[in-house]
């Protein structure tokens, strides 16, 4: 049982900088910041007329013809309020920062900007990439192809952008032939993408399509798995190994896949709509830890949650109130222990400058020394958080997810869970 | 005994097939009559007319025969499917070649047996929709003498024209289904049960069938607007049918802008695609859907169905791609599996079965390093991939019939046999075992150096007989006859000759040549179709995928799963294997039109995945090489391999790749 007051106070207008002794340590001077990153500038240019009508008309249309769309409201937006409403990215549509992706092997990340660009940094390169295509609008989300150097999948408004850039070139602004455009008709605007973990497989997901894509990539080909009910596929998430995948649906349910023969199940939110967006786990434990936080703390404005690699620093970013004053966005971070059994213990509030509010983050996928949590800030920086502790799980010798990995490995006697249960 | 029960068992697997496919299609047939009938009957003003009216025609006795009639239509076609379908496609590497497909006596009485069940399928249609389109011959006044009309029989142009309809929609299948290669049977990314499937595809069937019958009905509008003079006038004179002057002739603009013709003929068509495209998925689906073999048997006389025995299959091919299948996926999906691959024999104590699987991945994809490194050999030779003019279907040809094709060997598969010219003969045979023209601006800094010191001395030397190029002669798949090279004329005219004789021949040749191409037509027709050779590389490559995948999610596991060592043993040669593999790969894929990316088709029921195989190929070698040297990290140094290869999976250490 934990709440938040169990919380150490947060220190206000000092920012988070580190875990160190299990303590969040603070820095007041906010200029010796050696992992901020500056301000990131990103111009605005929309012919704000044209897109309003064009946009209405569009929504109309896609309502008209859609028959779902009496029955889930979000189908009569329109696609940049699709967009800013299923994105990862809270307040996406004023963000500076539209995107954000660690490479899952190497030190560099991906950053999606409000001008549609989008730049690699990489840890010990000056050499920062910019990428541009004229297919890449509405920046949705940022995906690096797993066991791969070179690709990033990218959702666009239209379509989806596999990138191809070569980490030996020192070039700053690949063409727009390194790009490879995949698209399917009715499938659009695109907000969620998933690699499958061994790189085979990306599944790609539009809140007015009622069909998630299983692209094979270099094919160009998709297979369309339909499922009617729902109204569209927001979210999409693999488990770690590989044997399931979660899509999220506006409504008040989501679907768990098994990748054997891609068989589903349906499972509905308890309380209203469901608010899991970021499961970083996908085991049996997670889904009670998920009810867990649903059932105790009745978050309704709980928005993401991100696990660290080694499932020992949780982090959970609650969303603020943007009418009142006192109430902005916070991330809380807790300690978790999965064996012998499942705790939570608070850890502290990881808080940026004066002012901004975090607006997206994400745990570093192979960090040495304990954990790594990038924050993407409101005021357009990114900050990287250190949490140092000595793993319990690399003193046995093996590191959780390959336990976890070789636990679940028998996909063929893995039985959904219902199935298990009845 | 065992060998029997292969192949037996592959002899089975078809035929159940076939009957299971036959029994859906001819389940499904009411269905789609039905929804046939309902639509070529619509009045919209009418509802309740329509209605009963459709009911009481679909339990009429013509409805019922129509049926019987179209049930045999579906058989012949699963017939049809069984026969032609092929896993490996067939790819023509000119025009030339694939007029030579069309103008094949197989396809031949293909189209022919297509056309007659065109023009079935539109007689029990035409007779469905009744009114003026039932009957071929109708009632009418004749032109009599005196006020005494005789009532004769007149030739029904409606019935005609969809009759003629069918046919031509029955040609055009077939000659499409070269053209797209319909027949060839690709497998799926993932895995799905059958219904799921059938369901996800089938408004793809319905959207292509749709397209496909609008454009044969305009193209069928058109060719009748010119031709559909003859076979009227032939009909009425063999059948003694007198032509009803008083009615307006579909032959013309007026006729032919009949809206409601053209709609019962768009209709028909659909109805027409939608029974044969149908066929085509539920044949897929159940060709591809993916079967699982034991890994090893307690009983002996089981032991040839196992995995390690199916995949040395050399006769089947099916089998051998359902065996690879198999691997990629237990190697993925299944644990106990995995640890049945890596256990050892029990008296003895042997790694049999990662032996056996390991070796046959190994040799196939050494089989395809070997075939890459030839046709780089060749197009470095001549400077460009020579226009072939033969297509690989001698060997889909015998591929297609799924009991008994051949082994995935060495002679069958090396580029020569795929682009060997049938045209040859240009080239005397004097001069063709040094043809790859050493002296063509074009040649291959390669064989130049090789005979480099000669060169100042002696300008022409084809007669040299170095021991290299001898040796290399053979090798060579375009050495054999060169002919269908139009475009590269060797200049010898400033050479001195040495040897007159062969010279003579030399410049004949190549005058032949000059003035052949100087044809637009021949040019038009022999010219090579760019990505051509490429795509034909690589038509096969779902195996070399499979293998891929297999070896490396095995190799993979190992790192935690194998209690023996088993895999330690081979990993450098798993290892060299790949990065051979790879080196051969970026090299062909800095060849002209290697890397372009086909134009993506819009809505075809003709599958276009093997155009895409040579991406798919890369990418899953860098997969599987990543996925190795992600699992072993540091340890692979500890891996005796050679230096170059460490230097290049540092690379992928390194993420650099």
């Amino acid at each position: 049982m934990c709440s938040l007051g169990v919380f150490p106070a947060p220190v206000t207008a000092a920012q988070t900088l580190l875990e160190r002794n299990n303590e969040l340590l603070s820095a007041l001077h906010p200029g010796e910041h050696p992992q901020t990153h500056e301000p990131l500038s990103a111009c605005v240019s929309v012919p704000r007329f044209l897109a309003v009508g064009s946009a209405c008309v569009l929504a109309l249309l896609r309502w008209a013809s859609s028959f779902h769309g009496s029955l889930f409201p979000h189908l009569t937006l329109s696609s940049d309020e699709m967009v800013a409403e299923f994105s990862q990215m809270l307040d996406w549509s004023d963000s500076a920062l539209r995107s954000f992706a660690w490479h899952p092997h190497t030190d560099k990340f991906a950053v999606a900007l409000l001008d549609d660009s989008i730049r690699i940094y990489k840890s010990n390169s000056s050499a920062t990439p910019t990428l541009k295509h004229r297919c890449q609008r509405s920046v949705c989300a940022l995906q690096w192809k797993p066991l791969c150097g070179s690709a990033l999948a990218v959702a666009c408004q239209s379509c989806l952008l596999i990138w191809h850039v070569d980490p030996t070139s020192l070039s700053t602004r690949p063409s727009s032939g390194c790009a490879q455009v995949l698209s399917h008709p009715g499938h659009s605007p695109i907000t969620s993408i998933a690699w499958s973990p061994t790189g085979s497989l990306l599944v790609s997901a539009s809140p007015v399509d009622t069909a998630m894509m299983v692209w094979d990539v270099a094919a160009e080909s998709a297979v369309p798995l339909q499922r009617v009910g729902g109204g569209g596929v927001t979210y999409l998430s693999w488990s770690p190994d590989g044997s399931r995948l979660l899509a999220a649906t506006p409504s008040a349910l989501f679907r768990v896949w098994e990748t054997r023969m891609w068989t589903c199940e349906r499972w509905p939110c308890l309380k209203g709509s469901c608010q899991v967006r970021k499961l970083r786990k996908l085991s049996i434990t997670v889904f009670e830890l998920m009810y867990a936080f649903i059932y105790f703390f009745k978050l309704t404005f709980f928005s993401q949650t991100s696990w660290d690699p080694r499932g020992e620093r949780l982090a959970v970013l609650l969303k603020g109130d943007s009418q009142a004053v006192n109430h902005p966005s916070v991330i809380a971070v807790f300690k978790t222990r999965s064996s012998p059994v499942f705790e939570l213990l608070p850890c502290g509030f990881v808080m940026g400058e004066a002012g901004a509010e975090p607006r997206f983050m994400q745990f570093h996928p192979h960090f040495q020394h304990g954990a790594l949590l990038t924050v993407c800030w409101s005021d357009g920086r990114i900050s990287h958080v250190p949490f140092y502790f000595s793993s319990a799980g690399l003193l046995g010798g093996d590191s959780p997810q390959q336990a976890l990995a070789s636990n679940t490995a028998d996909h063929s006697s893995n039985k959904l869970y219902t199935e298990q249960i009845s | 005994m065992a060998a029997t029960a292969i192949y037996s068992y592959a002899w089975l697997v078809p035929l159940a097939l076939w009957v299971l496919l036959i029994a859906w299609s001819v389940l499904l047939l009411p269905v789609t009559a039905a929804v046939f009938v309902l639509l070529s009957r619509f009045s919209l003003f009418h509802p309740i007319q329509w209605i009963s009216e459709c009911t009481s025609l679909l339990t009429a006795s013509s409805t019922i025969f129509s049926l019987v009639v179209l049930c045999g239509v579906v058989l012949i076609t699963g017939l049809f499917n069984l026969e032609f379908y092929t896993l490996v496609p067939s790819i023509p590497c000119s025009r030339m070649a694939l007029l030579g497909t069309v103008l094949h006596p197989r396809q031949c009485v293909h189209s022919l047996v297509y056309c007659t069940m065109g023009m079935l399928v539109m007689w029990c249609a035409s007779v469905t929709i009744g009114g003026r389109y039932s009957t071929l011959g109708i009632p009418c006044r004749g032109s009599g003498f005196n006020n005494c009309i005789p009532v004769v029989t007149c030739l029904n142009e409606y019935h005609l024209f969809l009759l003629l309809a069918g046919a031509f929609m029955g040609y055009s299948h077939s000659f499409l289904g070269v053209v797209q290669n319909m027949y060839y049977v690709s497998f799926q990314p993932i895995q799905q049960y059958k219904y799921p499937r059938f369901k996800g595809c089938l408004p793809m069937v319905v959207k292509c069938s749709v397209i496909q019958s609008l454009y044969s009905a305009r193209n069928f509008a058109a060719l009748y607007f010119f031709f559909g003079y003859a076979p009227k006038t032939w009909i009425s004179s063999t059948l003694h049918l007198q032509i009803d002057s008083s009615l307006q002739p579909l032959d013309s603009l007026t006729g032919l802008l009949d809206f409601s013709l053209l709609y019962h003929l768009t209709i028909s068509g659909t109805f027409l695609y939608f029974t044969w495209y149908l066929t085509v998925l539920l044949f897929r689906i159940y060709v591809t859907e993916a079967y699982s073999f034991p890994v090893q048997s307690t009983f002996t006389e089981d032991a040839e169905q196992c995995l390690p025995k199916v995949l040395a299959e050399t006769n089947t091919l099916v089998m051998k791609f359902f065996a690879l299948q198999d691997l990629a996926l237990l190697s993925q999906h299944s644990l106990s599996r995995r640890l049945e691959v890596f256990c050892l024999s029990q008296p003895g104590g042997h790694p049999h079965n990662w032996n056996a699987i390991s070796r046959e991945c190994l040799s196939l994809l050494s089989e395809l390093t070997q075939r890459l490194v030839a046709h780089q050999d060749a197009v470095a030779s001549n400077g460009r991939v020579k226009s072939q003019s033969a297509s690989s279907d001698t060997r889909s040809a015998s591929l297609s019939s799924s009991g008994k094709t051949p082994r995935l060997g060495v002679p069958l598969r090396t580029p020569g046999s795929v682009f060997k010219s049938s045209v040859g003969g240009v080239h005397s045979a004097l001069t063709a075992p040094f043809t790859p023209d050493v002296d063509s601006p074009f040649s291959s800094p390669a064989i130049r150096r090789l005979v480099g010191q000669q060169e100042p001395r002696s300008p022409w030397f084809g007669t040299v007989q170095s021991p290299h190029i001898m040796r290399r002669g053979p090798k060579l798949w375009s050495a054999s006859t060169g002919s269908s090279r139009f475009t590269v004329i060797p200049l010898h005219g400033l050479e001195t000759p040495v040897n007159s004789c062969s010279c003579h021949t030399l410049n004949c040749s190549a005058q032949v040549k000059s003035f052949l191409a100087k044809r637009v037509l021949i040019v038009y027709l022999f010219n090579k179709l760019p990505e051509a050779s490429s795509q034909a590389l690589f038509a096969d490559s779902q195996v070399h995928i499979w293998a891929l995948q297999g070896l490396s999610h095995l190799v993979a596991a190992s790192f935690s799963e194998d209690q023996f060592g088993v895999v330690q043993t081979t990993l450098p040669n798993i290892l060299s294997c790949l990065v051979v593999l790879l080196e051969a790969v970026d090299r062909h894929f800095k060849l002209p039109h290697a890397s372009s990316k086909p134009a993506r088709a819009v809505c075809r029921m003709g599958d276009s995945t093997y155009k895409t195989l040579r991406f798919a190929l890369r990418a899953a070698l860098k997969t599987a090489i990543y996925k190795i040297t992600t699992t072993f990290g540091e340890h692979l140094n500890a891996v005796n391999i050679s230096t170059e290869h460490r230097k290049r999976l540092q690379q992928f250490l390194e993420f650099k790749e």
